[in-house]
C-alpha cells in the first residue's frame, strides 16, 4: 500500500511526520533522510551544542524510540535519488522504491562552498550538522585562533561561542558591515560593537582569496593580509536543496515553488522549509525563509492537506538569535520599513527597534526586549501611537487595546 | 514516572507517564498532545508552548523565570497560573499535575 513519504530528515520532516499522527493517519509513513541521525534542530549547533551546553539527545527533535513507537519508519543514510511523478515512487540510493501515495520534499538546504586556493586543506569547515559541529568542536579543543568568514548569524554566533571558549576570533566580511543583508546599519553597529568589546576582531569590506598551510590550513589570505588561523569556519549563505525536484519536473525557482497549502506543481506532491518558495498572505509576496518557524508551521500545513485537508499557511515570519548573553528576537523585515522607532536603551543592552511602513508596525528587532518581540506579533501591519510606542515607561498592553 | 495530566481546550484529556527531568513541553512533544506549538524548541525564545497550571499546583511547578514572565506578559490568553511549558521541569512533586491548554498560541 501507498505511504505518506517524506524526503529529507530536518526539522520540517521531522514535524510533518509528527503532525500526520498527530491528526490521527494511521496508514504507513516513511521519512528518508541523508544523514544518519534522527531529526534534530539546527538552531542550537551554533549556540549549546557547539558550546557543550547541550548534548545531542537535547538537540534530538523527538527522541529515536518516538518513531518506533509512532510505527514511522526513519530511512537514515539514504539519499532520495529520483521522484518518479507518474508511477508515484522515489528511487533510493539504497537501492530500493518506495511508493508514495502523497510525498513531502523536505531537502532544506546546504551551506554555499567557497572556491578558493588551499579551500581543501584540513581545518576548514562549514556549519549544518551535527556532524560538522562535532569535527568543529574537536577541533576548536586544540585551536587557539579561528578565522571565522561570513558576519551573519551563523558566523557570530559562532564567534561568541569561540571567544568564550577562549579563543582568538576573526570574522571576515565581504561586505562594509556584518549581518548588511538581513539587518539594518544601526544594528550592524551595535553587534560589531558588541564583538568588538568581547574581543573578536571583526575586518570588513575584507573576502578571503585563499589559504595556506602545510598539511592543515594556517593562514587565511586576504589581499596584502595574512590572517593567523588554525580553525576556519565558513559561513556564506545557504542553497535551497531543490535539485531532486526540479530533475522530476516539479517546478522551480529561486526554491521549489508551493501555493497557500505547500503544494508543489505536482498534485501530490508537497514541499516545506528552506527549500521552499511560498506565498506569504501577511506579508503579500512571495518568500523563500531560513527559518525554524516556517519549517515547522509549513510542515503542519502540509500534513493536513496531504490527508485531505483545506489548510492555508499564513503566518509573519520571525526568527532568533543568541550571542553572549544578548537575545535578539526579530519579526518581519527591517527592510520593509520607511521609519523606525527605539525603545529602551541601547547602551543597557535591552532595546528593540520597531520599523513602520506608512505608520504601520512591519518589524522589530528586539534585543533582550521579549515584551517588545511579542507585541510585534500581534501588532503586526497596525498602525501605533508612536509616541507610547517610543516611552517604554508606557506598558506596552495599552497599545494592543488601543 | 509522575502522571502529567494535559487538558485540551475542548476538555479531552491526556494522561501521559513522563520522564523526570524532561519538560512538560517536551513530554507534549514526545507524545503528540496537541496544543503546544514549541517552535524554538525550549530556549524560551517563542513563547508557543504557553500552558495554564491549574492553581493547585501553582507552587510546585517552580518560579516564574523572569525572561518567562515577559515572554507571558502579552500574551491576550494570559492567566494568572500561565506558564511556558518548556520552563517547567518533571519531577515526582508533579505526580498527578494538571496542564491546561490555550485554544492558541500567539
Amino acid at each position: 500500500m501507498a505511504a505518506m513519504v517524506i524526503v529529507g530528515g530536518g526539522q520540517a520532516a521531522g514535524q510533518n511526520v509528527a503532525s500526520l499522527r498527530q491528526a490521527g493517519y494511521e496508514g504507513e509513513i516513511v521519512l528518508i533522510g541523508d544523514e544518519s541521525h534522527p531529526p534534530y534542530q539546527r538552531p542550537p549547533l551554533s549556540k549549546q551544542y557547539l558550546s557543550g551546553e547541550h548534548g545531542v539527545e537535547r538537540v534530538h527533535l523527538r527522541p529515536p524510540t518516538f518513531y518506533q513507537d509512532k510505527n514511522i519508519d526513519l530511512k537514515l543514510g539514504v539519499t532520495v535519488t529520483d521522484i518518479d511523478t507518474q508511477s508515484h515512487q522515489v528511487k533510493c540510493s539504497s537501492g530500493e522504491n518506495i511508493e508514495y501515495e502523497k510525498l513531502l520534499i523536505a531537502t532544506g538546504s546546504r551551506p554555499r562552498i567557497l572556491n578558493a586556493p588551499g579551500s581543501e586543506l584540513p581545518g576548514i569547515f562549514y556549519l549544518r550538522t551535527i556532524d560538522d559541529v562535532d569535527r568543529i568542536r574537536e577541533a576548536m579543543s586544540s585551536a587557539r585562533s579561528v578565522c571565522i568568514l561570513g558576519g551573519g548569524y551563523i558566523g557570530l554566533e559562532v564567534a561568541s561561542v569561540a571567544i568564550t571558549s577562549g579563543l582568538n576570533v576573526t570574522v571576515l566580511e565581504m561586505e562594509d558591515r556584518i549581518l548588511q543583508r538581513v539587518t539594518t546599519p544601526e544594528m550592524s553597529n551595535f553587534y560589531h560593537e558588541l564583538h568588538s568589546a568581547h574581543g573578536v576582531n571583526i575586518l570588513t569590506n575584507t573576502a578571503a582569496q585563499g589559504f595556506s598551510g602545510d598539511g592543515k590550513v594556517e593562514q587565511v589570505l586576504c589581499g596584502e593580509q595574512r590572517i593567523k588561523a588554525d580553525l576556519v569556519i565558513i559561513g556564506i549563505g545557504i542553497i535551497p536543496n531543490v535539485e531532486l525536484a526540479d530533475a522530476a519536473g516539479i517546478y522551480c525557482e529561486n526554491g521549489i515553488v508551493v501555493d497557500d497549502h505547500c503544494q508543489t506543481s505536482e498534485a501530490d506532491i508537497f514541499a516545506a522549509g528552506d527549500c521552499s518558495n511560498h506565498p506569504n498572505p501577511i506579508l503579500q509576496r512571495r518568500l523563500r525563509l531560513e527559518s525554524v518557524p516556517n519549517a515547522m508551521e509549513q510542515a503542519r500545513v502540509a500534513a493536513a492537506n496531504m490527508l485531505g485537508g483545506n489548510t492555508t499557511y499564513s503566518s509573519i515570519p520571525w526568527f532568533w538569535s543568541d550571542q553572549y548573553d544578548l537575545k535578539l528576537q526579530m519579526v518581519g523585515f527591517s527592510s520593509d520599513g520607511d521609519a523606525q522607532i527605539v525603545r529602551g536603551d541601547k547602551s543597557a543592552n535591552q532595546f528593540a527597534v520597531f520599523y513602520l511602513k506608512d505608520g504601520a508596525v512591519v518589524a522589530v528587532d528586539a534585543v533582550n526586549s521579549p515584551r517588545e518581540f511579542m507585541v510585534c506579533k500581534q501588532l503586526y501591519g497596525q498602525t501605533v501611537d508612536q509616541a507610547q510606542l517610543q516611552d517604554s515607561n508606557v506598558d506596552l498592553k495599552t497599545l494592543l487595546h488601543a | 514516572m509522575p502522571l502529567i495530566k494535559f487538558i485540551e481546550h475542548d476538555g479531552t484529556a491526556h494522561d501521559i507517564q513522563a520522564n523526570n527531568g524532561d519538560s512538560i513541553m517536551i513530554t507534549a512533544i514526545n507524545n503528540l498532545v496537541p496544543g503546544i506549538d514549541a517552535d524554538c524548541g525550549g530556549e524560551c525564545s517563542c513563547a508557543t508552548c504557553h500552558v495554564i497550571v491549574d492553581s493547585a499546583w501553582t507552587e510546585k511547578a517552580r518560579t516564574l523565570g523572569e525572561n518567562e514572565n515577559a515572554m507571558l506578559d502579552l500574551n491576550p490568553d494570559r492567566e494568572v497560573n500561565s506558564r511556558l511549558s518548556c520552563q517547567i521541569e518533571v519531577s515526582d512533586d508533579l505526580d498527578g499535575i494538571i496542564i491546561n491548554l490555550p485554544e492558541f498560541q500567539y
